[in-house]
């Protein structure tokens, strides 16, 4: 059957384990989503439209982590639906503050807030959407910000990679000229290991950067470490700050045994 | 076709609302027999990882259980740890709390008013569509909103998880005249208000009544919002409110699992209850302002000073309005009377103990409890939100709304549907607080 000629490109918004941030970014959008609605046909975004068409999709932004039996069959389909698939946020990129529960043990956590843990259905681990289906781009933060989500629409339904730089927040304090906190203020901030993206927010109202993008493209932990040391956090405040809203990548990068030994020697 | 006798329904994922569900609704020879909310939210399990966290990190950590109502998160964070530690957060520093707050119910509100809700009253499926008809009222919806968002990213510095917030008060606290910009910009969102309020009452609202306690916080000599007592007004017993203290929120608003839903459903002293917008207005709108009070009273809304209750879920849009009018007017009041308190934030040193901590979240009362130990980690969390509170109140809507509908003839599945879905969206539910929404199959006995 011959597919109907589209004017409009087709966009869906998917959820799976979440809070919806990171899709109301997308209504959140308040100058650019009427022109943004001219240009895309809003196809599937069950969160404000009950207008809900079957695939195929274009471009794909995928919410949330995989945590549950059904997700996982759920994004296999949404993947050979989209032509384009993005992640967003700091759920769907490295599975979100649920990940937490890949360092614990799933089956205490189901007793401690249900009552009939067996009516629960859930997977002992919340991962990222990459770890089980390709994905073309993945979208930083907690939650994502609306001006690289705007950018990576556009770059996607105009067939070309989003700009959206790799570098840490440490670029971004500077360039927005606030002073250093840890230097100045002895205040911890993982501004130097952390994927910027949020134009160095916490910084700017005085408070160390929390992670909240997850990690950027080069980190050096061996160096970042000791300096939270010196910055008076204890190792449980060091493994607690990196284990909060992208736990699950910055435990690939930071280095345990090192954290562990030098912990115990203090 | 469908035909009389035993049918299931079974909506599937429900649209325009925060959060995934479903419905099963079993219908027998013509009665309603079963309504059941279904909520699939995928269980995240805030209460387990809160344990082993410093007393300084729920109000980072807990935002992120709701993307649309985060300030309400980590305000009844803030209060329970404060209540632990024996600190009063006061003066300007709760002054900006409440009008950080302001912000996300008009943000909040807005786009429930505009984006989720209003389209069914004007027969469209979303607000792009209703654009179509529409544009210059969801011009003035989007431009609303973004006021709110502008006093969440102006204190809080974005608008969904706030990063200024902290236990007691928070990381900078602007000078005064910062708040320059800010005020031009709400008082023109006041005439947005205010137009809002008269378009949305405009709308046809289908007869309904809701049989339910309602709760909300109350606060001497103002409309609660991120403090206060909780107080019910039972259904059927006049205006005759009662009160009882925070600590014991627990002991009336009893929390159950029931097995086809992720949330747990909470009952208030073995009753099922509402909270949100109208339980709010019923019990606290002889608090507001005269003009809000008159602007409500214009929009045909039943005036509380005098002791009418609305109890009409389909003008709880209408409510909402009145609620967005009031925390413009609140925020530009807390903007004039702010001086630039001495320090950001109040030292919290954290002692053992337990602390209950309640605020007025758009969609309803949302409660914290946590037990902290000698070294200030918590030992133990409890998360109460508004819609574990309101899915009984709702499945009763939706059964005595559908069995009003059975009465003029036998509804297609999609009438069903969309008529079910516009019940619950009249709640303004926030799935993913507790655990998102409707496709439907339909199951024939």
């Amino acid at each position: 059957m011959a597919a109907p000629v589209r004017s409009r490109p087709r966009l869906g918004v998917f959820k799976f384990a979440s809070c919806d941030g990171c899709q109301l970014t997308l209504l959140d959008c308040e100058d650019e989503l009427l022109p943004l609605a001219a240009e895309i046909d809003i196809a599937h975004f069950v969160e404000a439209s009950s207008d809900i068409q079957p695939g195929p999709y274009d471009l794909s932004l995928v919410e949330g982590s995989v945590s549950t039996p059904e997700h996982l069959e759920r994004i296999r389909r949404i993947r050979s639906e989209s032509r384009h698939l993005v992640t967003i946020g700091a759920c769907a990129t490295a599975g979100g503050v649920q990940a937490l529960r890949n360092f614990a043990d799933v089956a205490e956590f189901r007793a401690t807030v249900y009552a009939k843990p067996e009516y629960i259905e859930t997977l002992a681990t919340s991962t990222p959407i990459s770890a089980h289906v390709p994905v073309d781009f993945e979208l930083r933060g907690c939650p994502i910000d609306r001006g690289q989500l705007i950018e990576v629409i556009t770059a996607f339904l105009a067939d070309r990679r989003p700009d959206i730089p790799n570098h840490s927040v440490c670029f971004a304090c500077k360039r927005r000229g606030t002073t250093c906190l840890p230097v100045a203020h002895g205040i911890p901030c993982l501004g130097p290991v952390t994927h910027a993206g949020c134009g160095a927010l916490c910084p700017a109202y005085g408070r160390g950067c929390y992670g909240c993008f997850g990690p950027s493209a080069s980190t050096n932990m061996p160096a970042m470490i000791p300096l939270l040391r010196s910055d008076g956090m204890s190792d449980e405040d060091i493994l607690r700050f990196l284990h909060t809203f992208n736990a699950h990548d910055f435990a690939a990068i930071e280095p345990p045994g090192e954290l562990g030994e030098e912990g115990a020697a203090s | 076709m469908t035909h009389r006798g035993s049918r299931v329904l079974h909506v599937g994922a429900l649209a325009r609302v925060e959060g995934e569900g479903a419905l099963r609704l079993r219908i027998s020879d013509g009665t309603v027999t079963q309504a059941q909310l279904s909520i699939y939210e995928p269980p995240r399990f805030f209460e387990a990882f809160l344990r082993g966290r410093r007393h300084t990190e729920p109000p980072d950590i807990t935002s992120r259980v709701c993307g649309i109502c985060p300030v309400a998160y980590q305000t009844s964070s803030c209060h329970a740890i404060e209540d632990v530690c024996g600190i009063t957060v006061d003066g300007q520093l709760a002054a900006l709390r409440r009008l950080l707050y302001c912000g996300e119910w008009i943000e909040s509100h807005t786009l429930h008013i505009y984006l989720l809700h209003a389209p069914d009253f004007l027969g469209c499926d979303n607000a792009i569509e209703l654009s179509r008809t529409h544009r210059a009222d969801v011009e003035r919806g989007l431009r609303l909103k973004q006021a709110g968002n502008s006093i969440m990213e102006f204190l809080g510095g974005r608008s969904i998880h706030p990063i200024n917030v902290r236990v007691g008060g928070f990381h900078r606290t602007p000078a005064r005249t910062e708040f320059r910009p800010l005020a031009e910009r709400l008082r023109q969102a006041r005439d947005d208000a205010l137009a809002t309020v008269a378009w949305v009452a405009g709308f046809d609202f289908p007869e309904a009544d809701c049989d339910a306690d309602l709760l909300a916080l109350t606060e001497p000599g103002t409309y609660a919002i991120e403090t206060g007592t909780p107080t019910v007004l039972p259904h059927g017993d006049g205006h005759r409110t009662r009160t009882f203290p925070l600590a014991d929120f627990t002991t009336h608003v009893v929390e159950e699992q029931v097995p086809y839903s992720t949330a747990l459903q909470a009952r208030l002293d073995g009753r099922r209850h509402l909270t949100g917008a109208l339980a709010r207005y019923a019990i606290s709108g002889h608090q507001l302002p005269p003009a809000v009070r008159e602007a409500a009273r214009s929009a045909g809304l039943a005036d509380p000073a005098s002791g009418q209750i609305c109890r009409n879920p389909f003008r709880s849009v209408v409510v909402r309005a009145v609620e967005v009018l009031y925390a413009v007017e609140e925020a530009l009041r807390l903007i004039d009377a702010y001086e630039l308190p001495p320090y950001p934030a109040v030292d919290v040193p954290p002692r053992a103990g337990t602390g209950h901590g309640a605020t007025e979240a758009p969609r309803g009362t949302l409660y914290h409890r946590y037990t902290l130990d000698d070294e200030g980690l918590v030992t133990d969390a409890c998360l109460i939100p508004p819609t574990s509170q309101n899915q009984g109140a709702i499945e009763e809507d939706l059964r005595r709304i559908v069995q009003d509908r059975l009465r003029h003839g036998e509804p297609t599945d999609a009438e069903l549907t969309r008529l079910c879905e516009r019940a619950i969206r009249n709640h303004d539910p926030c799935i993913s607080c507790s655990a998102h929404f409707l496709d439907l199959t339909v199951v024939r006995a």
